[in-house]
This record gives structure tokens, C-alpha cells and sequence, in this order.
């Protein structure tokens, strides 16, 4: 029996190589993802692993440190969720019904999209704030860890064949205008209006080693936290309530909750089906 | 406990996935566990990712456990069934405890059975029974193959009677030794093990 239990608890050679991946990243390139949740991080470096051609963990840790370029796949690898412009559609209609008549009272208004990818989530805010017309006086922070993924954010041209699904979800999101409005469409890319970027920062920030950097009314977060171990999210959490006015909103994925984090009694329930949530005022 | 794994004692977990005609499938299979099974099921079933899932009302009046759909980092409660929330993967993670992912579909589908059943296995070992049914896609077949190799118990449906023979097909393409039962066999093999009696 008690061997039994040693043997369960010895972790695998490929847990040992991905700890001391993850050691090597940090002391090298300062990125720290030693807090992600190690199930779906596992399934990654997999991936990772095949598409970098290598045999082992080590092996692709003794390139990873030798070889910046390199070690910007792997990254590209392990942090880029595809997302969508207004995925979850309901999620946008319950802003722009229950959030904006509150965002409207603000003279001026600052939105952090964290965790922003290739921005199709800060895109989508902006063209909802216009719609409303609260873009003017919004500035958004989008900001991601990758440096590579912000440059495409900021670039802002996604293929047009992702445009359908855009187009229905901006439409189910109750927008009053045509998505076809803010982009141009050319050469099997829709590149979005330019002016939508005036009001929009893309910036590099990690939710695992930075600070807060701004006094927002509202955070969008969605479907990064499930990345995350408990005790990075409670970090990131942290930074939420910080960055947040007393009243402020948080918007978190479909299936994210506060339920479990030691953040919960700072938050009420805004939005229950569409995760939205409000800081207490005391909080 | 038991070392014997290849009997079903000491299960801690069942993982059970499903394609197309897998919503019948999986009302006879899920409500055969029994009530004095101590562990936890996790279930994925492919659904188109539009619908809200009505997947815990379907099962829910059907099952002698309770019937959920997973939240992210939900810690795993004995005598449960889990179902994967449309549009998530759904993972086993160290703990145990719940994981979602919005990562690529795999096989075309998310939630998808081959991500479950591969966290799963990594977790569980040889503590994990992994039940494959019908459905018209290979996702599952290697997921089943990691179940096997990490020491658990498997088993699909007999491809000769299921709705849709492809999915369990494939698995016993990549590994042939899965156990393979028909539906109703798999419900009664499923309800010995889950009440202690493994067969």
C-alpha cells in the first residue's frame, strides 16, 4: 500500500522536464508560467514538442535557452487561445443593456481587456463602446504577454473568412449598426478601422509578475483564468479589484466564476448567466 | 486495494465519451452506476456549440448521482457525473480538480473526449475506467489507447451493434484489447463495478 501511494505520487519524467522548462523560461526570459494549470499547459508542450521536433522536454528546454527566436514559437504555442469578435454574444448584450446606462454616467471611461491575444475582444468593446457612443471619451488597455500577438492585435486585419462568424455574432450581440462598417475588406483580409485603434493602448503585462497600472471602470477577462492554478488567479484577481473604481464591472468567461477564489466576497453577482460582476462599494 | 486493475476494483473515476446517437447511448450507461460508487464520472458529449446544453436535465432525473456541468476549478466531488460545458474542453488537473480550456478543437470537436481522457489517465493511472460509445468521429480512440497504457480499465461499445460504429471502431484499431460489450452488457458490467462487484 505504501508503495503504492509512492509510485502514485512520483511525478513522470515528462512532469520533472516541464518543471525544469519552466524554471529555465523564468530565469531566461522572465516569463513566468509556473502558475498555469499544468493539465492543459501539459497538453500544449505536447503539441509543442511535435511541432518543434523535438524528442523530450529537455531537449526542446536546450534549444529554448539557445535560441530567442525559437523560444518565440513555443511561446506562440503555449499562449494563443483562438478567440472571436464578440464570442458569446450574450455577453455583449448584457453590457450594452445593463453596463453602458451605468458607463455613461463616467465622463470619462478606462476598460482593460487583459490577456488580449490577437485583439479581437478589445475590437469588439471598442465597436460596442462607438455604437453607444462612449468611444470618444474610453480608452481601452488591451494588454497580453506576448509580443508577438499584440503586434497582430494592433495591426488589426484578421482573414475574411473568419468575418462570418464575427458578422453573427455581432449581429446576436443586439449591435445597431452593420459590423461591415469597421472593416474593409481586401485580398482575403478585413483590416479594421483605424479609428478604432485612437482609443485603444495595446501593451505588454503579465497578469503573473506585473502590477496595476491604471484605475479602471471596467475589466473583460474571459476564458484566461482557466489557465490558471488557483493561486495565480487569485493574483490576477488581485489585480482586478485594485484596478477597479469602487461599483466597477468585471466580465469573466462563460464558464469562469468567483465561486472558488479568495477574491469572491469583494464582488457581487452583476450579470449571473453572463458572468458579469460588480466590486462592492466597500471592497 | 486491489492491484488487479484490468478487474475494475479500486476505480476512482469512470470517464465515458460520445458522438453522434451518444445521448442514448448514455441514458443507459449512466444511470446503470451504481450509488455506492464513491468515485467520479466525467462525460463528454459532442453537441453542436450553439445550443445551450440541456445535458444535466436530460440526465439529471435519469442518474443515481448527482448530474453537473463543469466549472473551472471546481474542486471534484465524489458520486458526481461531470459533463463538459459546450464549447470547453474539460480536463482532469492535478488536485483532483476540475479544468476548462478554450484551446483548438481537437478531432473537430470541443469539448473533446481524447483531451478528457488523456488528463484523466495522467491523473488517475491505473485508478481510471475509460468507456467509449457510439459516434461518427475517431475523438476518443487515443484518448482510450493513454487509459489503457496509464494501467485503467477500458471498454467500448461493440461497434457490431452500436448507432454509430466508427468511434469505438477506431479505438480498437489503435488498441484491440478493449474490453467490447454491447450496450446493454456495458450498463450491467458497468453497475457490477460501480456496486463493488466487478465481474
Amino acid at each position: 500500500m505504501d508503495a503504492e501511494v509512492a509510485r502514485r505520487e512520483r511525478p513522470s519524467e515528462f512532469d520533472i522536464e516541464l518543471q525544469l522548462l519552466l524554471d529555465a523560461i523564468f530565469l531566461k526570459y522572465h516569463y513566468d508560467f509556473r502558475g498555469y494549470a499544468r493539465a492543459s499547459l501539459k497538453r500544449r508542450v505536447t503539441v509543442a514538442l511535435t511541432r518543434l521536433g523535438c524528442a523530450t522536454v529537455s531537449q526542446l528546454q536546450d534549444r529554448v535557452l539557445r535560441d530567442a527566436a525559437l523560444f518565440q514559437s513555443l511561446l506562440d504555442l503555449v499562449t494563443v487561445p483562438v478567440s472571436e469578435m464578440f464570442r458569446d454574444p450574450a455577453y455583449f448584450r448584457a453590457i450594452r443593456t445593463d453596463l453602458v446606462p451605468v458607463l455613461r454616467t463616467y465622463p470619462s471611461l478606462k476598460v482593460w481587456v487583459a490577456g488580449c491575444s490577437t485583439g479581437e475582444e478589445a475590437y469588439s468593446l471598442a465597436i460596442l463602446l462607438r455604437e453607444e457612443g462612449l468611444l470618444d471619451r474610453a480608452l481601452i488597455y488591451a494588454t497580453d504577454i506576448n509580443l508577438a500577438s499584440l503586434a497582430r492585435a494592433e495591426a488589426g486585419v484578421y482573414e475574411v473568412d473568419r468575418l462570418t462568424t464575427f458578422t453573427d455574432n455581432h449581429r446576436q450581440s443586439g449591435a445597431p449598426t452593420s459590423l461591415s462598417d469597421y472593416y474593409t475588406a481586401a485580398y482575403g483580409r478585413a483590416v479594421f478601422d483605424r479609428s478604432l485603434r485612437a482609443n485603444i493602448v495595446f501593451s505588454d503585462h503579465s497578469l503573473a509578475t506585473d502590477s496595476v497600472f491604471a484605475e479602471v471602470q471596467l475589466v473583460s477577462c474571459r476564458n484566461v483564468l482557466i489557465y490558471f492554478t488557483s493561486p495565480l488567479q487569485n493574483r490576477a484577481l488581485g489585480l482586478f479589484r485594485e484596478a477597479l473604481v469602487p461599483g466597477g464591472f468585471l466580465g469573466l468567461g462563460a464558464k469562469e466564476t468567483l465561486r472558488f477564489s479568495a477574491h469572491g466576497d469583494a464582488f457581487s453577482e452583476r450579470h449571473r448567466t453572463e458572468r458579469l460582476y460588480q466590486k462592492r462599494m466597500t471592497a | 486495494m486491489s492491484r488487479s486493475g484490468s478487474h475494475g476494483a479500486g476505480v476512482e473515476a469512470i470517464v465515458v465519451g460520445a458522438s453522434a446517437g451518444g445521448i442514448d447511448a448514455m441514458s443507459i450507461v449512466l444511470p446503470a452506476i451504481s450509488e455506492a460508487f464513491a468515485g467520479a464520472v466525467f462525460a463528454v458529449l459532442h453537441l453542436p456549440r450553439e445550443r445551450p446544453s440541456l445535458l444535466v436535465e436530460i440526465f439529471a432525473p435519469k442518474c443515481r448521482l448527482a448530474v453537473r456541468e463543469a466549472e473551472d476549478k471546481e474542486p471534484i466531488d465524489a458520486r458526481t457525473i461531470y459533463f463538459a460545458p459546450p464549447d470547453y474542453h474539460m480536463l482532469v488537473d492535478r488536485g483532483p480538480a476540475l479544468a476548462l480550456s478554450a484551446d483548438p478543437p481537437v478531432h473537430f470537436s470541443r469539448p473533446s473526449i481524447d483531451v478528457l481522457f488523456e488528463s484523466a489517465a495522467d491523473v488517475y493511472g491505473p485508478r481510471l475506467m475509460g468507456v467509449l460509445l457510439t459516434g461518427a468521429n475517431e475523438d476518443g480512440a487515443a484518448g482510450l489507447e493513454a487509459v489503457h497504457r496509464a494501467g485503467g480499465v477500458t471498454c467500448v461499445e461493440d461497434p457490431a451493434t452500436a448507432a454509430v460504429p466508427f468511434m469505438a471502431a477506431a479505438a480498437l484499431r489503435r488498441w484491440p484489447g478493449h474490453r467490447v460489450l454491447s450496450l446493454p452488457a456495458l450498463a450491467d458490467w458497468l453497475s457490477a463495478v460501480t456496486a463493488g462487484n466487478p465481474a
